[in-house]
């Protein structure tokens, strides 16, 4: 029997794919930012509401969906921005490769912004880096506090978590106590913003938010 | 069903690192932090290494805990389900230092005879 080292990392050929991304992007000096959440928390809601809020700011996106329907692509072009859709083919994250067949499709440098709606999952998109600056969390009040207990790896991974639909707060029992500390214990850095896109309640922090990054 | 590609990677790693030999043993290590399962990579490896040179190959999973060092207290510490913050001092101020590694440790041959 012989014994041979190896020492590869298994995720290798995505992460070098995402450094070619993110140079892609800095050349053209664009800003990335790869958002993530369940589905139906708000994804492209906050992706239309970002679009209209930040006027003057060119914005480009890349919709990932795991079958052909590209709806969440033409909301994304009915407010203004370039989109491109991605058919994942079933899988349930994007991967770095698919960003880089995405790019080719926006006019990078005639834009100041790349928002990524990464596929409805709230396990597998966390391990996979595509070349953003930074990745965006999106939780909703419907899904319950106990979110960030049963999800760390997610919660952990993320620089932003956007709080959507707090206008359903009065309606739905949620413990935000309960909920912050479990952000807080396991992502103690992370940048919160509590919004709802339904009546547009804190957007304008997380518009000043992104607009700081653009122009720095 | 992310298992699927990654079992392909991990494959493609082993042969390329054994140069047509028969390969028995795969060692990889899995930090608590990824979200890739054992169980997932079993299944999937079962499948396609099948006629392969690493068919029957046995995988050794080696797992290794998430830990963090607080920047307050400077103490390292295993990270627990109730989260990150420092088991000492109770500060924010802590970065990760280990559970998102992923990578193929080694891999074991059969001798050629000559
Ligand atoms: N009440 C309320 N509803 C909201 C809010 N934001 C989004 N919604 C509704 O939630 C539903 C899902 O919103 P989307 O923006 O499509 O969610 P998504 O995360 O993009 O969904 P997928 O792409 O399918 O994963 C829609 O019916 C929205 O109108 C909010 O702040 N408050
Ligand atoms: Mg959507
Ligand atoms: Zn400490």
């Amino acid at each position: 029997m012989t014994h041979i080292p190896v020492v590869q990392n298994i995720l290798n050929a995505n992460d070098i794919i995402a450094e070619v991304n993110r140079n892609k992007l800095e050349s053209a000096h664009v800003f990335g930012l790869n958002i993530m959440a369940s589905p139906g928390a708000g994804k492209t809601s906050l992706i239309e509401h970002t679009i209209r809020g930040l006027s003057g700011v060119r914005v480009g996106i890349i919709n990932g969906d795991t079958a052909g329907y590209d709806g969440d692509a033409l909301r994304a072009q009915n407010a203004g921005a370039t989109a491109v859709h991605i058919n994942t083919g079933g899988n349930c994250h994007l991967e770095a490769h698919m960003i880089q067949d995405a790019l080719v499709y926006l006019d990078l440098p005639a834009l100041d912004l790349v928002i990524i709606e990464n596929v409805g999952n709230l396990v597998c998109p966390a391990g996979w880096k595509l070349g953003t600056h930074h990745n965006v969390l999106v939780a909703s009040i419907p899904e319950g506090a106990d979110k960030p207990y049963k999800y760390p790896s997610m919660y952990h991974g993320v620089d932003v978590l956007v709080i959507n639909k707090i206008d359903l707060l009065p309606y739905i029992p949620f413990d935000m106590d309960y909920f912050k500390k479990g952000v807080m214990a396991l992502n103690p850095k992370v940048t919160v913003f509590e919004v709802s896109c339904q009546t547009g309640q804190g957007l304008d922090a997380w518009y000043d938010w992104v607009r700081g990054k653009i122009y720095r | 069903m992310h298992e699927l590609p990654i079992t392909q990677t991990i494959l493609d790693i082993a042969l390329n690192h054994a140069h047509g030999a028969v390969i028995t043993d795969i060692r990889l290590t899995i930090g608590d932090l990824t979200s890739f399962v054992d169980d997932s990579i079993q299944f999937y490896w079962d499948i396609i290494s099948e006629g392969t040179g690493a068919v029957g190959a046995k995988l050794h999973f080696k797992r290794i805990p998430a830990r963090a060092k607080c920047e307050a207290c400077g103490r390292e510490y295993t990270i627990k389900e109730e989260g990150l913050l420092c088991p000492h001092c109770g500060s924010h101020r802590v970065a990760i230092t280990a559970g998102k590694e992923f990578f193929v440790d080694s891999i074991e041959i059969q001798e050629q005879t000559p």
